[in-house]
């Protein structure tokens, strides 16, 4: 929620857009420390399904997120094509996997609308907002507190 | 209000070294062999003294009145009117336990814990009593200074105010300067601190004083002489007069014999700034009678005077305090260095370059280099384990003191260095294992008379480097672990099915089981459901292991095995299921290939291994990470036989091996999160990242499945 929320003065904020399957999805701007090609990960073993893996990020590790497969739209199979967001919240630095970055966009108050609660799905719980475009454009925010893996609950 | 919090912090940063002096003297004193070197005593009392001091500033009242009455005692020795005896030292042992836990207090801002503390000054304050004769601590005994009081009788001091020339008085002359009062100093406060330390007779110079309406706060016109009764002790009167050093002049006198015993003379001591750092007593200027009215003259200076010496404890190797992050920083990019390193070699390999080029030589003197660097930053890690130690023996004097066990303990090898973080976070398991062996492992005084022991338990904790690895061992002498009753114990808890067949090692292994408790009454020592298996877990975080050995009758050690740091470690490169994994070298016995060792297959799927007499149960990794597999089944590449800390052996099986080196550990646990069977992750020279196998766990889980399996089967 606090993702898309943190409004600065005027009430305006920045996102960046990206793709999931035909879906398009937002971020708030701030949370994101870097965009990079899809690199090849080394799989953890035993671990969920929307974990692609982990990767060296200049000498730190750090996990991949199949967003795809976290929001329940259907495992990716990565390509070149494919992008790693790096993110982080708090102390914890994650990668999410994603289609192509498609533009930051700057959002104003009037366009941010609550989630209608009539839809039930997978992805309802990582939502916490849509926000529309004069143009026609509709983008999901991420909840990202939801998406990365909990550290707390981790598979002992 | 920052600047004051960051004194406080201050304070308590020195009350840590001081209490390590403290704690070091003490022992010093307390060992057999000891002399009861005054000096060390002197050490001691400086460094209670020193808390209190600062104690004082921060308006620390419990802390303070502690210290005093601590301080009281040991001036008593220092004047040799207590006698150092091991009674007295248990005591002041006790004290100094009660001082760090009043410093602990101050520092969270908890309440003192008085209860103790008022038990042990009472304690203390009877120590003095038994001194006999003058009780009083304000009276304070001073530094057996090489000096002999002289009478001055035929000398003429040039003095303003009068004084008996034959005064052997010190003299401190005191005068303010422009900023006194404005920075919130009160002379009459100094002069009260004197009279405590012991009779002052104050005379105030009005000589220059103005009627109050010209009055210049600041410019202070008061000069006073001061003169004491006896000789105060030169730590006592810095600190009497630390904080306005730079704002009053202050003379002190003392009467004094020359070294050639023809004349007398005053010494002069002046204060020197605390920056200086400098022994007040290495500023002694030799002056005249004559010149002691004109102000101190930047005079000559002359050999110290012998005592001089002794007053100041033994020269430390200078250091500095550096925070931690820097220092982590800094291995973090010696880490980098590292897998660059690597990253370079593989390029330059694969480029086809001749080893003798150049190019290659270079890399291998860079590959040197940060070989010595990286050691050489280990190294502003590593820290003896002296601290650790130290907390023990306190940790023992509060279990003997609540179990009523007579016990003493005996350290061995406390300089042994290991990382920082290691040995922080040695504190919680071994001071659980001293309790431990101090609550169950000796027993009570009439058990070990009748079977002849001295009534006097001793544990014994040491440490030493042996291959790479510390080791600790925490060992008793005590009765032994009790094998038949550990086993019924397990069983009534069901912790292991009755009748199942175990070797005594497995037994003594079953003390690890969480839920196992040995001692059928719970003690407020230990046997509060945590257990052994804290312990383990504990250490195994820290990438050791515990093991255990008992003998009957004679005692049990429990002996740690440590990595000496948690950044690196020599690993062996595996490749299995198309992964690649990183298994840790102390933990491998041998490698075979499939084709000598004797495979037999137990069952559908169990295979063993026969290796000189002795069956290995093998372990296929690919199988345990589900991994798709890369050989057909009945085949593995090579089986690396491992150790578990329980002593049991599992043959690993891998695809190959595909090298062995130092790897940089990178922890996974902060970014995702623990996974089974995994310790940590490290980067490859390729720069991808490969994770590092946690042979104990693995060896456990598989044996876990199979224990359930046959439950299964029974069930």
């Amino acid at each position: 929620m606090q993702n898309i929320m943190t409004d600065v003065e005027d009430g305006t904020h920045e996102v960046v857009s990206f793709k999931l399957g035909d879906q398009d999805f937002c971020i708030e701007i701030g949370l994101v420390r870097e965009i990079r090609g899809w690199t090849p990960t080394t799989v953890i073993p035993h671990s969920q399904d929307y974990i692609k893996g982990i990767i060296n990020l200049r000498g730190s590790v750090v996990a991949v997120v199949d967003l795809a497969a976290r929001l329940g739209l259907g495992v990716t199979v990565p390509s070149p094509r494919h992008v790693i967001i790096i993110v982080s919240l708090g102390k914890q630095t994650v990668g999410l996997l994603a289609e192509v970055v498609s533009d930051i966009l700057t959002v104003t108050p009037d366009m941010v609308k609550s989630v209608p609660d009539q839809i039930a799905d997978q992805a309802r719980d990582f939502i916490t907002c849509i926000l529309t475009f004069p143009n026609g454009l509709i983008l999901r925010g991420l909840d990202l507190s939801h998406v990365l893996p909990d550290i707390e609950v981790s598979p002992a | 209000m920052a600047g004051l919090d960051e004194l406080r912090l201050t304070f308590f940063q020195e009350c840590e070294d001081l209490l390590d002096r403290l704690g070091d003297g003490l022992r010093e004193l307390s060992a057999p062999d000891s002399t009861h070197e005054i000096e060390t005593v002197h050490a001691v009392f400086r460094a209670v003294h020193s808390i209190k001091g600062g104690a004082a500033a921060f308006g620390l009242d419990a802390l303070v009145e502690f210290a005093h009455r601590f301080e009281t005692v040991l001036d008593g020795m220092r004047s040799e009117r207590l006698a150092i005896s091991d009674a007295l030292l248990g005591v002041l042992l006790r004290a100094g336990d009660v001082l760090a836990d009043l410093v602990a207090a101050a520092r969270e801002g908890d309440e003192p814990p008085i209860e103790r503390s008022s038990r042990l000054a009472a304690e203390l304050d009877s120590l003095v009593d038994q001194s006999g004769g003058d009780t009083s601590s304000e009276e304070i005994t001073f530094e057996p200074l090489t000096i002999s009081f002289e009478p001055l009788a035929d000398l003429t001091f040039d003095q303003p105010v009068g004084e008996s020339p034959d005064d052997d008085r010190c003299r401190i002359e005191l005068s303010l300067k422009g900023d006194f009062y404005e920075l919130g100093h009160e002379p009459a406060g100094l002069i009260r601190a004197l009279q405590k330390i012991c009779h002052t007779e104050v005379q105030a110079d009005l000589t220059q004083i103005v009627p109050l309406a010209s009055f210049d706060p600041h410019n202070p016109m008061l000069r006073w002489t001061l003169l004491l009764a006896a000789e105060p002790d030169p730590d006592t009167l810095s600190a009497v007069f630390e904080f306005v050093e730079d704002c009053a002049e202050i003379r002190v006198m003392t009467p004094i014999q020359v070294p050639d015993g023809s004349k007398s003379a005053t010494d002069e001591l002046r204060l020197s700034s605390p920056s200086e750092q400098l022994p007040i007593l290495q500023t002694f200027q030799p002056e005249t009678a004559q010149n002691l009215g004109l102000k101190a003259s930047p005079g000559l200076s002359v050999p110290k005077p012998s005592a001089a010496e002794n007053v100041h404890s033994l020269p430390t190797p200078a250091t500095i305090r550096v925070n931690l992050d820097r220092v982590d920083r800094l291995i973090n990019l010696i880490g980098e260095l590292v897998i660059m390193e690597a990253m370079l070699s593989q390029v330059i390999a694969s480029a086809g370059l001749q080893s003798n080029t150049e190019v290659a030589s270079g890399l291998d003197r860079i590959r040197q280099l940060a070989g010595e660097i990286q050691e050489s930053v280990m190294a502003i890690r590593a820290q003896p384990l002296r601290p650790v130690f130290q907390r023990m023996e306190r940790i023992m004097r509060d279990v003997t003191e609540a179990t009523g066990k007579n016990a003493r303990l005996v350290t061995v090898g406390e300089s042994t260095e290991v990382d920082k973080t290691v040995i922080e976070r040695l504190v919680d398991p071994l001071t659980h294992m001293i309790r431990n062996s101090v609550d169950h492992g000796l027993e009570d005084a009439d058990t070990r008379k009748a079977v002849g022991k001295p009534a006097l338990g001793t544990i014994t904790l040491s440490a030493a480097h042996r291959s790479g690895r510390v080791i600790i061992e925490v060992s008793d002498d005590g009765g032994g672990i009790n094998r038949s009753k550990v086993r019924d114990i397990a069983e009534s808890k069901g912790l292991i099915p009755a009748g199942t067949s175990l070797s005594p090692q497995e037994i003594d292994n079953l003390l690890f089981l969480p839920g196992f408790s040995s001692k059928t009454e719970v003690s407020s020592i230990s046997g509060r459901g945590v257990g052994l298996d804290v312990v383990r877990r504990e250490i195994q975080t820290l990438g050791g292991r515990v093991s255990i050995a008992s003998v009957e009758g004679a005692g049990t050690t429990f002996t740690i095995a440590l990595p000496l740091t948690l950044a690196v470690l020599e690993g062996m490169i595996l490749e299995f299921g198309g992964e690649t994994m990183v298994l840790p070298l102390s933990s491998i016995v041998e490698t075979l290939s499939p084709a000598s060792a004797n495979i037999h297959t137990l069952g559908r799927s169990g295979r063993v291994m026969s290796n000189r007499g002795e069956l290995i149960p093998i372990i296929d990794l690919t199988e345990v990470f589900n991994l798709p597999r890369q050989l057909a089944d009945d085949q593995c590449g090579v089986l690396i036989v491992v150790e578990a800390e329980t002593g049991s052996r599992a043959a690993l099986a891998v695809d190959l091996i595909r090298d062995q080196r130092q790897v940089v550990i990178k922890s996974i646990e902060d970014n995702y999160g623990a996974v089974p069977g995994i310790s940590a992750a490290t980067i490859l020279g390729d720069g991808r990242v490969a994770l590092i196998l946690d042979p104990e766990e693995v060896v456990n889980f598989s044996r876990t499945d199979q224990q359930q399996v046959s439950l299964q089967r029974k069930g």
